[in-house]
């Protein structure tokens, strides 16, 4: 099955597993997707691997920014009827609070959809939405049809 | 106890940059280790090619948040390795801008530097390069925070700065 028939089905099934265990680093960090109407969700659990910061202890900067930089891939491709993964041009990270050793969520907004270029907005968050632990954004190419 | 700095210089900054990495859980894992610090504190890391890491199978290129691991420990390591006494510094914002796809089945090296101290932030700028390091795959800027010698407990200090410090 190709990504397109792939999200297709998550869609009907509201199981986005399948989807996301095509991308082996996503499985390797353990993101999770779920949908709640028109909305998804990203959820990254509490994994000892992820830790970069042993002392908190915190989540590495980075694998909170591969995360959201995933997240925000899966969106587009969710959302925007890409046949592919886009590819990433660039990614800014701003780390606002400490990304501590718990489950942190993510959400995504498509601030500006262009033919070939996407601007994607990227939220995450732990105990609550309105106290983000890092916004970022991003710049995706759009794959050709 | 009295550790100069010029003690721990002597030992090597690349070693007080590898015992600082393998502090870090998820460097271990993806299998991070130091190439080299050169005296000013810039520092390269190798991130082995990995299947586990890779973002796309039709390509078998390694996802972008490997490499924003491996530039944000990069830019981390070399502050660690330019500041005289060891300060945990959280990174403020990170910058990556990828110029173009990394080939697969080959390692990336991760090279960063500190171009700015002040007082309080540490400036740093870097790339991510596979085969020439005048052809890089990504650039890569950074602002880290500096918390001060107080908040840095002194076990996981003198574990960075000397590794048998008993």
């Amino acid at each position: 099955m190709n990504l397109r028939d792939l999200v297709a089905s998550a869609h009907k099934s509201g199981d986005y597993s399948e989807l996301i265990a095509q991308i082996p680093y996503a499985k390797k960090i353990g993101v999770e997707c779920e949908r709640f109407g028109d909305d998804v969700i990203f959820r990254l659990p509490a994994n000892k691997l992820n830790i970069g910061n042993p002392l908190l202890p915190a989540i590495h900067g980075g694998v909170i920014g591969g995360f959201m930089e995933l997240s925000a891939s899966l969106y587009l491709l969710m959302f925007q009827d890409v046949p592919k993964l886009p590819k990433i041009v660039d990614f800014s990270i701003d780390y606002l609070r400490a990304g501590y050793f718990q489950d942190t969520f993510v959400e995504c907004e498509l601030t500006r959809q262009g033919k070939r270029v996407a601007n994607v907005s990227i939220y995450a968050w732990q105990k609550t939405r309105t106290e983000p632990i890092t916004t970022a954004r991003a710049h995706f190419l759009i794959p050709e049809t | 106890m009295n550790n100069s700095i010029e003690e721990v210089v002597d030992q090597g900054l690349t070693s007080r940059a590898q015992r600082f990495i393998d502090e870090l859980a998820h460097c271990v894992d993806i299998g991070l280790s130091v190439s080299k610090v050169d005296e000013k504190g810039g520092t390269t890391l190798h991130l082995p090619y990995n299947p586990e890491l890779v973002g796309n199978t039709e390509t078998g290129v390694m996802h972008g948040g490997a490499i924003t691991t491996l530039m944000d420990t990069a830019s981390g390591t070399s502050v660690i390795c330019s500041l005289k006494d060891f300060e945990i510094c959280p990174t403020l914002d990170l910058r990556i801008d990828y110029l173009k796809a990394a080939e697969p089945n080959q390692p990336v090296h991760g090279f960063a530097e500190c171009y700015r101290i002040s007082r309080n932030v540490v400036f740093t700028r870097g790339y991510a390069y596979q085969n020439d390091p005048d052809n890089p795959i990504a650039y890569c800027v950074g602002t880290f925070m500096r918390l001060g010698t107080e908040f840095t407990p002194d076990y996981f200090r003198k574990r960075v700065l000397q590794g048998d410090y008993q």
